[in-house]
């Protein structure tokens, strides 16, 4: 188990944030390679490092993986982020999979055509708004605890809250509404582990720029 | 712990079919409420039971679990479906999630408007064909062993079971080139419990006709 994960991934958020969130809240280092160009992406194909030709892909403990879900989920074990037992990795995977449902709508928003962003933004909002976020006020409320998930930090805390962040720069005044997700995600991000991913330097991505956009649309070959 | 599995769903294959191969596999007997109109959506909707207004939904061990990777994991960990160690279920993980993949694209192909029919379907048997089977193929021409992860059955085996059946009745010679998930399909096949469920009168489904496929999206919309 020697030297830092590497993270393969083009310099930006898209699938690849909410892993290098959760390093982070473990408090572990990591190392990035970007691809820039289409043959940066052939060039790791024809390596044989991609089982599905696809990135994310993280190298960690001298496995090669790919697929976000099993990324998050290794680190979590090892991390110690997942709970104590089943039943609580249940929880925690059902409100993973929320969460990820939502990032699936909130990740492409900034490669979609300009003519249909409008009512991708409208969705969005809608199911930040009325479907994710209650859900999960709904929890912090049942319990009164400071995380989702047995009185203690898990990857489900970590994902929710780089949700909460990402859907409120488009959704500006959307935490108004929801004063415990607002309570965690401050506490969160005041864990000294996340606080320092957070400051300048850090390795948390921006809203992808039109730079960013027409650099992965190159490489995936997306209109 | 009490009582058998409830799957909430409507009759018909969609996001519950790996859940039910997955029980099944594990030997465990479950029962199904069958959604048939809106209204019944609207009550479970109402009643509080979905995390997030949608289905599946299984009942299980005092949870009400939904989000299919979820409940099959959860599943898996209980029937020991789930490797030995944090290594295995990270590789176990990442082939189910490849299978899911594909499945998705097998799933929603019959609710396609028939103009969209055609190129999906060709996506699909392009993607099983020279990505997905391939991947999977090449895993076990690597260890030779009779399983995918650490010689022993797990959920990532019994998915890509499932999901081979289903895209060989849409692409039916696409097994001819992948000589050990074929192997894999009837060793998988003729153990005890998934041979029950293979047989008729068991609790698998078959894929959606027209009448069924008018009824589903009457539910949704």
């Amino acid at each position: 188990m020697s030297g830092k994960p590497i993270l393969h991934y083009f310099d930006g958020r898209g699938r690849m944030e909410p892993i290098r969130w959760l390093l982070a809240a473990a408090g572990v280092e990591f190392e990035e390679k970007f691809m820039k160009t289409r043959e940066d992406l052939q060039k790791l194909r024809n390596d044989g490092d991609l089982m599905f030709q696809q990135v994310p892909m993280v190298e960690i403990d001298g496995m090669k993986l790919v697929q976000t879900g099993a990324i998050l989920s290794y680190i979590a074990s090892k991390y110690n982020l997942y709970g104590k037992d089943m039943k609580e990795r249940a929880l925690i995977d059902m409100y993973t999979e929320g969460i990820a449902d939502l990032n699936e709508i909130v990740l492409i928003y900034p490669f979609l055509p300009s003519e249909k962003k409008e009512a991708s933004l409208s969705n969005i909002k809608d199911k930040a708004r009325n479907r994710y976020f209650p859900a999960f006020e709904k929890v912090l409320k049942s319990h009164g605890q400071d995380y989702l998930v047995g009185n203690k930090l898990s990857k489900a805390d970590v994902y929710l809250v780089v949700i909460l962040y990402h859907v409120e720069e488009l959704d500006s005044g959307i935490m108004a509404n929801f004063p415990l997700l607002k309570a965690l995600r401050t506490r969160v991000s005041n864990l000294p582990t996340v606080k320092k991913f957070l400051e300048p330097g850090g390795k948390r991505k921006p809203f992808e720029d039109e730079k960013c956009v027409k650099i992965v649309k190159n490489i995936f070959q997306l209109n």
